[in-house]
């Protein structure tokens, strides 16, 4: 009896020990498979293709994501944060901003190399910045009209860079995180400012290995990078595929791990079907949106009573509901991306015209806007549309749903993508049109920028003056406190979207990356523009 | 031999015999020859008279979204399910034959009459005006239909009307081509020498005494652009270049969210693309038999 007692407990201790050997194993493995690896190829898809090399120069992803992993900014967004709004040093290890808020200095990573062996100075981010902010002549800067307030950039010392602004500005640290403001060598710069269309070397995580065009783009492990141990990747290779099917089957058949856009609904839920576990799915709000732009300068349009009508018309929630399933289009939003710090609350959002819940009382108010204006029942119009079936098409279907609920007829014309913005929005050749709008960073002074007055703004295609809405602009975008900026922002939104109507949203992009389960140290922002350097990114076995 | 007509205006009594019939008793003959024919000309009848009465025949408006049973399997209430937007297929299909009805018709009725027009005359006049004609048509006919089409209708933009233009004008060099080569053999006919000597003017000689005598290319090259016309149509709205949305077109339906949803949703793409073939199918059968009962070569062998 005692022999057999004895035997028991030996069994459960060697029991317990078994299984303690084997929690600890498994913690053990899981915690391996959460410390990032090195080694490597990333393999992704990349939809468009660089026109140049010269990131300064373009505004296309083709650019960013092939190209990004081989340079470093001043500042960029932290790439683990998921809302796309923290600035966090790259080449800069800190900053100051004096009291006045005009000066903002910079200092610079010491030890930090270009892939040609020579060492980066403040020198070489202010012939970045020279070029960006003033461009020799011959010489094109995209965002040029976004660093109007940079009076001068100074290099003080080989590690510190001021930049004096002409006024305080709220937004000027995202600015400097843009994704596009690489750092060249000054030296280079100076022989041929046109040289990096060209070229490429930078101070990234990778340098550069080949370009074939239409077909691939590849970049190798930067061994001298100043971040040490990262990158983690051995390299990566960007392949250029056009057709959304191929990319999906690219990954679906595992010859790439990833396409940093997005992909539709339909493509995820496939995706998903096809691979299980092996996939990883990640969402957010894109900071992308599809506007409605009235015609002011078209009658029945100058009239804000319409206008108004037509945004009441919207159930934006429903449409929400039924559009994110088939098409990348979600979030009900305001003019700031959602889950981000200027965003406007849903409570708040739903006291705007268009925004409540209350959809029968709301297209009931659209109706007697009408009749009040003077709009005769059937009152019809064409609405001009874009010709990329997604998501221009299923939201131009939504919009005009939508407005025959108040008895609006609408007729759609859809003109081909390349001439809609020559054809149609720039000569103001519309009554009602769709327009576009796509942050590489979210920051309301880009997300706002184009609806100021028709002097100001030549993107605002709705064609109105508003002196009020330009004042708003302006208070926002000096206001330092980040309390009283977003109530500027509430402010230009009621007036933007509700008093004035003058532009139409209808829903937030949303952007879906399903990728391989094997990819990790990457997370999602609202920009397809944004985390594309790679240097977090790893691979599982 | 009995086509040639004995007097300068006795057009109009060509196939006097089979005229005395009655049309009922000809559509029997045409019938019972020709049964393939026959059955093409009944589904080319169906079409037209699902086009006409689209608005008693739908079960559902055609544009009304129903976001509650988006991609809906078919069902007893959506017989051939529903689109990404809720709406019924079914309904889609009957009215997109309205469209596909009035491109087909428009186009093919407009080709074959401005290209019959057209090469009657370039092959009357003859000489130089025939030749500077006919080498106008040669440049259109360099380019192949679709290709021409594309072209036109993005210099003109989109739109029910524009691409029955487009559609229209690459058919009237192929029509001309056609009826040209008839003209020509009619031209040297005595009747017309006996039109010109009696001092007839060159418009009532084409239209009077000569176009009719094409009538059988004619009749046959209508009845081969109308689906012509359908498929050209349905191919410009799959390419965003026709009818746009929310209007009902068969090409329309094949685009967008029914490619997105091939595989879970099939029947998005396989009704609009059973309707099209069929009715292109029902057209050239039709074609076919009529030219072959026009034919008089044909017709004795």
């Amino acid at each position: 009896m005692r022999h057999s007692l004895a035997s028991r407990w030996l069994s459960l201790v060697v029991l317990a020990s078994l299984s303690c050997a084997l929690v600890g194993w498994l913690a053990a493995r899981s915690f391996a498979q959460d410390k990032p690896r090195s080694g490597g190829e990333l393999i992704f898809v990349v939809p468009s293709e660089p026109p140049s090399y010269d990131a300064h120069r373009e505004e296309t992803f083709g650019v960013i994501h092939p190209l990004a992993p081989h340079y470093n900014t001043l500042l960029r967004t932290d790439p683990f944060d998921r809302t796309g709004t923290k600035p966090v040093g790259d080449l800069a290890e800190s900053w100051t901003v004096s009291k006045d808020g005009r000066t903002y200095t910079f200092k610079i990573r010491k030890g930090v190399k270009f892939h040609d062996g020579s060492e980066l100075t403040a020198k070489d981010v202010k012939a970045s910045y020279d070029k960006i902010v003033f461009p020799p002549q011959g010489v094109a800067s995209d965002r040029q009209g976004q660093y109007t307030n940079v009076e001068a950039v100074q290099a003080l010392d080989p590690n510190t860079v001021v930049f004096r602004l002409k006024f305080p500005q709220g937004s000027f640290l995202s600015s400097v995180a843009s994704p596009w403001n690489w750092i060249y060598k000054a030296d280079i710069l100076a022989k041929d400012p046109r040289w990096y269309e060209t070229h490429v070397m930078g101070t990234g995580p990778f340098t550069f290995v080949e370009h074939v065009k239409g077909s691939h783009w590849v970049g190798k492990k930067n061994p001298n990078y100043w971040d040490k141990g990262k990158p983690y990747l051995d390299g990566y290779r960007a392949i250029f595929v056009k057709d959304s099917a191929a990319q999906v089957a690219a990954v679906r058949g595992d010859r790439a791990h990833i396409q940093f856009r997005g992909f539709s609904p339909a493509e995820r839920d496939s995706l998903v079907q096809a691979l299980g576990p092996k996939i990883t799915v990640q969402e957010s709000p894109w900071d992308c949106v599809l506007l409605v732009a009235l015609n002011h300068e078209k009658k029945p349009f100058d009239d804000k009573r319409v206008r108004r009508a037509l945004t009441l018309a919207l159930d934006r929630y429903q449409g929400s509901q039924a559009l994110s399933k088939i098409a990348i289009v979600k979030e009900v939003a305001g003019v700031v991306v959602p889950g981000t710090p200027f965003a406007t609350p849903p409570a708040e959002l739903e006291k705007l015209a268009g925004y409540s819940r209350d959809i029968a009382k709301s297209r009931a108010e659209a109706k007697r806007l009408l009749k009040e204006a003077g709009v005769p029942d059937g009152f019809s119009f064409t609405f001009k549309n874009r010709g990329i079936p997604m998501p221009y098409e299923p939201v131009g279907v939504w919009l005009i749903d939508q407005w025959r609920q108040i008895g609006v007829n609408v007729r759609q014309e859809v003109v081909e993508a390349a001439a809609y913005y020559g054809q149609v929005l720039r000569p103001g050749n519309y009554e009602a049109a769709m327009d576009f709008q796509c942050g590489y960073i979210v920051e309301p002074d880009l997300d706002v920028y184009k609806f100021q007055s028709k002097e100001i703004s030549p993107a605002n295609y709705s064609r109105y003056t508003d002196k009020t809405l330009d004042d708003l602009f302006t208070k926002q975008s000096r206001a330092q406190d980040p309390e009283e900026r977003k109530k500027f922002i509430r402010d230009f939104e009621k007036r933007l979207l509700d008093d004035e109507a003058h532009y139409l949203y209808t829903l937030q992009w949303h952007r879906i990356i399903p990728h391989s389960a094997r990819v990790k140290g990457w997370t999602i922002t609202p920009s397809h523009y944004l985390n594309n350097q790679l240097d977090t990114v790893w691979l599982t076995q | 031999m009995s086509s040639v007509p004995r007097r300068i205006d006795d057009v109009a009594e060509l196939g006097t015999d089979e005229a005395r019939r009655s049309w009922l008793a000809t559509v029997w003959e045409f019938s019972r020859r020709r049964p393939l024919g026959a059955i093409g000309g009944a589904i080319v009848l169906l079409n037209l008279i699902v086009a006409v009465g689209a608005n008693v025949l739908a079960p559902y408006d055609p544009v009304a979204t129903d976001y509650g049973a988006m991609l809906a399997r078919p069902s007893a209430a959506h017989w051939l399910g529903t689109d990404a937007y809720g709406r019924d297929v079914l309904s889609r299909i009957v009215y997109g034959s309205r469209t596909a009805m009035l491109v087909g018709f428009s186009c093919a009725v407009l080709g074959a009459t401005i290209g019959a027009v057209i090469g009657v005359g370039s092959a009357y006049f003859g000489g130089r005006v025939d030749l500077i004609v006919q080498r106008v048509m040669d440049i259109f006919l360099a380019f192949p239909l679709i290709i021409l089409a594309l072209a036109v209708v993005s210099i003109l933009g989109t739109g029910i009307w524009n691409v029955i233009l487009a559609i229209t004008v690459p058919m009237i060099p192929r029509a001309a081509l056609v009826s040209r080569s008839s003209a020509l053999a009619i031209r040297e006919m005595p009747y017309v020498d006996a039109a010109r000597a009696a001092g007839f003017r060159h418009v009532r000689i084409i239209l009077r005494h000569m176009l009719p005598n094409v009538m059988a290319p004619y009749l046959i090259m209508l009845t081969a652009y109308l689906g012509q016309a359908i498929l050209l149509e349905a191919s410009l709205s799959f390419l965003g270049l026709g009818v746009a949305e929310p209007t009902a077109a068969w090409g329309l339906m094949l685009r967008g969210a029914a490619v997105q949803f091939a595989e879970s949703a099939p029947w998005m793409a396989i009704f609009p693309g059973l309707a099209i073939s069929l009715a292109v199918f029902a057209f050239n059968l039709f074609g076919d038999s009529l030219r072959d009962a026009l034919d008089p070569r044909l017709r004795t062998q």
